[in-house]
């Protein structure tokens, strides 16, 4: 029984955690903005700007939420929920120390892999529910673009799983005790990096909603709640991103002096950053150089770090 | 787990069921992944969890994704609903339904019979397991799973190349034919 409430409690403060910090992350994203691109941000509600996050929330909840009479009623509120869904899944195999975590599965990899590919779905349905060609088009680039990005995803966490022989996300963290996989996998971790942003669309591969000719893309037609779950997913895509970098790249928990899940979350909120400081400086690109940039030049890359990091580990033994 | 396995065979049987009888395309595409998730949970409880995820991973998030991105293509609406609904009448039904009675039939013979052969080994199958045996004693298989994916890719690299400006020329050589085609 106690080990029930046990894991309840880890399961409802991870649910909470998430979330606050996801909308805390919109705070951070401006305010980081500003200081990069020499500006304040958001600094009015609060010390620091701090209850911007409160006054936004308060504003969405407030507005109307509208449905547009043309559109597929059921889709169309299905899929931000299918965006949160997949995320907040992907959270239960990220480990937080040796024991904290909500499942200790031993695909927790793979887990992961599947969970992000069932979030295409969310922008796809969204953009076609919506009944307007904007948002279709917004649509028709976010599957194109996660599926090809998919990939090599996929291909790229493989040289860690090599490494690790496993694809439980805790002993790939255990083995890293002696050198982080940052070191053997630089090229995976790039391969990752890139194919991250891309599933998070976020700047430079924010085509799906490319502000400046498709009004805001597979969103354009929602308002209040359902607007922000597409935003706070977003934001909390982000996180888990971070989240799974640091532990397959960046040693996870692991760390001296501070216990293990402040360890994550520290070496987490600096891959946040990053993200954010690539929002700040890149241009968007153009659909053809994603797609062709893509398969011509990451995929390759993906393959060759496979193929390297499997022949050293066979010569090796 | 047993109350697990069947609530989710349940979930598949039903999903199935709407997916093949839904006149709406996309909301067919949609209760055809929640059959595959369900599968999906099904292999779980087998004890193969690799497969599991690999059901996920490729037929529902990639695959489906796939036709959704065709069917979002055709544009299809409320006249499609309409052409599919004078188009399904009773009498297609007939011929499946008698395919799928008899394989039904065979089903519950079989579980009648008592006697089913269990996979060797069964038990919780381990990512290394699969793997050692895709590329150990089904190679071939892999193989030749590799070439026809290799064929597929060649034809749709022929098809979708980019036409030389010579040819486009010879094209418009002959404009009865190309007039006709379009």
């Amino acid at each position: 029984m106690n080990d029930t409430v046990r894991s309840l409690l880890i399961v409802f403060i991870l649910l909470i955690a998430s979330l606050s910090v996801a909308g805390m992350l919109t705070w951070v994203e401006r305010r980081l903005l500003g200081l990069w691109q020499d500006r304040y941000g958001p600094n009015r509600v609060g010390p620091f700007g701090l209850l911007q996050v409160v006054a936004d929330a308060i504003k969405l909840f407030f507005k109307e939420d509208w449905i547009p009479p043309y559109a597929d009623k059921v889709v169309f509120v299905l899929a931000p929920a299918v965006i949160m869904l997949s995320v907040l899944m992907s959270f239960t195999v990220v480990p937080f120390s040796s024991s904290l975590g909500v499942v200790d599965l031993n695909i927790g990899l793979l887990f992961f892999l599947g969970m992000s590919s069932m979030g295409v779905y969310s922008v796809v349905l969204g953009g076609w529910a919506s009944n307007n060609k904007y948002s279709l088009l917004g649509g028709l680039r976010a599957s194109a673009q996660m599926l090809s990005y998919e990939v090599f995803m996929g291909l790229s966490v493989s040289g860690v799983v090599l490494l690790a022989g496993s694809f439980d996300l805790r002993t790939i963290v255990v083995q890293q005790k002696a050198v982080w996989y940052c070191v053997p996998q630089a090229l995976g971790l790039f391969v990752f990096m890139v194919a991250g942003v891309a599933e998070t669309r976020r700047v430079p591969f924010d085509l799906p909603e490319a502000d400046s000719e498709l009004i805001a893309g597979f969103h354009s037609e929602y308002s209040s709640m359902k607007f922000g779950m597409f935003f706070v997913g977003e934001y909390l895509g982000i996180t888990l991103v971070s989240a799974i970098v640091a532990t397959l790249f960046f040693g996870g928990w692991l760390g001296p002096f501070l216990p293990p899940p402040i360890w994550l979350a520290i070496k987490t909120f600096v891959i946040v950053c990053f993200f954010i400081l690539l929002r700040a400086t890149l241009p968007r690109l153009r659909y053809d150089q994603l797609m062709g940039f893509g398969w011509k030049v990451m995929l390759p890359l993906a393959l060759l770090n496979l193929l390297v990091t499997g022949a050293i580990r066979l010569a090796m033994g | 787990m047993n109350a697990v396995y069947y609530i989710s065979s349940v979930v598949a049987v039903v999903a199935t069921v709407a997916a093949v009888t839904g006149l709406n395309a996309v909301h067919s595409l949609l209760y055809l992944i929640v059959s595959f998730l369900a599968v999906a949970l099904i292999f779980f409880t087998l004890g193969a969890p690799v497969i599991a995820a690999l059901e996920v991973i490729i037929y529902a998030g990639a695959i489906i994704v796939l036709f959704i991105f065709v069917v979002m293509i055709l544009n299809l609406g409320d006249v499609a609903v309409e052409q599919e609904k004078r188009w399904t009448v009773g009498k297609m039904w007939v011929g499946p339904a008698l395919l799928a009675l008899v394989l039904m039939a065979e089903l519950v013979y079989v579980l009648f019979q008592q006697t089913v052969h269990h996979l060797p080994g069964a038990g919780p199958i381990q990512p290394q397991d699969l793997g050692a045996t895709l590329f150990g004693p089904y190679m071939l298989g892999v193989e030749l799973a590799s070439m026809v994916l290799l064929a597929g890719l060649v034809g749709a690299y022929h098809l979708g190349r980019r036409r030389q400006p010579d040819e486009t020329a010879q094209e418009r050589q002959e404009p009865v034919d190309a007039g006709a085609r379009r």
